[in-house]
Formats: C-alpha cells, structure tokens, sequence
C-alpha cells in the first residue's frame, strides 16, 4: 500500500517537476548569463603557478558552493535513460548549471576584495544524500574554490 | 595569516615548512532544515537551506585548520583542498588541509584574513 502511495504520488509529482522546475532552470539560466557576463573581466585560470608574483597586492582563497537536487520530472528521466543507457542530458544540464553557480560565487567573492584574477581553480562535488524510494534522484553539493589576486 | 591554494603565496617567500594542518567538521542537518528541503525537492533546484549548512560548515573546518597553523606559528597555509564526504544518517563532513608555512619579511603584500 505504501509503494503504491509512493508511486501515486511520484507520477503526480513529474508534470510539476516539469513545468516548475522547468521554468526555474530557465529563469537560473538567464541569470546566470547575465551574471557571467557582468563579471568577464576576471582572469580565471587552473594554474598552480601565479606568474609576476612581485607585482602581487594582495592573495586570499574564495570559495563558491551549491546543494541541488533533481525534481521528480528529471529522476524519473534519469531513471528511464538508466535502463538504455547514453546520454543523460536532464542530469548534465543540472549539474552544468549548478557548477556555473558555485563558480560565480567564487567570482563575486573576488571581486569583493578587489581582485582581477583567480588561479588554481578547483572543482569539488560529493554527494551528499542518497534519497530512499527515488530511482534516479540526486541531492549533490559542487564547490569551487581558488586564489584570488590583486595586483598593484 | 595568509589561506591560499596555490603552491606558494605570490609575491613572497616560503622560508619554512611546518607540515600539514587540517581542520574538520561533521554536521547534520536537523529536521526542519530537512522538511523545508524535501518539500523543495519537489520541484528540484538549489536547496538554500543545505547550502548553508555547509557554508558555514566549510567556514568552521577552515578555522579550525587556521587555528592550527597558528599554533604553529605560521605566516601562511599553502595549497588548501577541500573534501565533502557523506557520512551515515544524512551528516556530511567537511574537511579543509593545507600546508603551514612561515614566509619572508617583506611587507608589500598584505594578507587579506584575519
């Protein structure tokens, strides 16, 4: 009775999934654009190595991190892609997006000390909650870190 | 205390190794937080409440780590990671390492923390 309720509910939930979430992944990707766009200016590189130290004002790590999860609509596509496997395209955009957005508020974080570049970026992601009952959900965290710098 | 992660601090000199300083942290999220995420879980998207959570989390292990390069002496901590693990029963641990270093006395680049 209960995994009937569950599955009830589960097929109740994906055209919500569908529409709300879907205007919401639409309405983060404009803003995300405009953001990334607003903060193009920085140098944003994955080297170790901070080239022209001498001229150097200022370093400090910045840090940017996001929780998501999948709505119902997208784990029960991932669910369905599971069984024929390929690509998992409601997943990837998920994550591309939530990426973008720890890295921006990496940026925002460097620009609130002034600082022009940020090297040596990293990428972090863990999961952090298995959901019970729910093929295919997903509940994850991305980081992004680096050091920002600012020159004389 | 300069934080960085990369390999040296630009602009000065490592004179000193001191060794590797951590910090950590286990949180779990209590019930409301939780409540207020599953119901967000319906319509997927950012949950703010566990971005928070961790936030300050990460903000508590890399304290820590601080507080322990500090002891040591150190000018600076070099080349920090970060590692999020989930461990049993919905808690997640935060972990922050790096290297604490003393630096050279040259005064033309001014650390940014505290």
């Amino acid at each position: 009775m209960d995994s009937l309720i569950a599955l009830i509910w589960q097929i109740l939930m994906i055209p919500v999934g569908f529409f709300v979430g879907g205007a919401q992944e639409r309405r983060h990707l404009r803003s995300l654009d405009q953001r990334e766009g607003a903060l193009s200016y920085l140098t944003v590189n994955n080297l170790k190595r901070v080239t022209d130290p001498n001229s150097v004002r200022q370093s400090a790590m910045v840090v940017g991190q996001v929780v998501i999860a999948t709505d119902y609509y997208k784990s029960f596509v991932t669910s369905l892609r599971n069984l024929v496997g390929g690509e998992m395209k409601s997943a990837q955009s998920l994550l591309l997006r939530a990426r973008r957005e720890a890295r921006l508020r990496m940026l925002e974080e460097a620009i609130k000390i002034g600082a022009q570049e940020v090297w040596n970026v990293r990428f972090g992601f863990s999961n952090i909650a298995q959901m019970r009952g729910r093929q295919g959900a997903m509940q994850v965290e991305l980081l992004a870190y680096g050091t920002a710098v600012v020159r004389q | 205390m300069f934080v960085v992660n990369t390999e040296m601090v630009p602009g000065r000199q490592i004179t000193e190794m001191l060794g590797l300083v951590q910090g950590n942290t286990i949180r779990a999220k209590h019930v409301g937080r939780d409540i207020a995420a599953s119901l967000k879980n319906l319509v997927g998207g950012e949950l703010k409440g566990y971005t928070e959570l961790l936030t300050e989390a990460r903000r508590e292990a890399l304290d820590r780590m601080i507080a322990q390069a500090e002891q040591l002496g150190a000018d600076a901590v070099v080349n920090v990671r970060f590692t999020t693990s989930s461990v049993a029963g919905g808690a997640a641990e935060l972990y922050a390492y790096g290297t604490a270093v003393r630096l050279d006395h040259d005064t033309t680049t001014e650390p940014t923390h505290g």
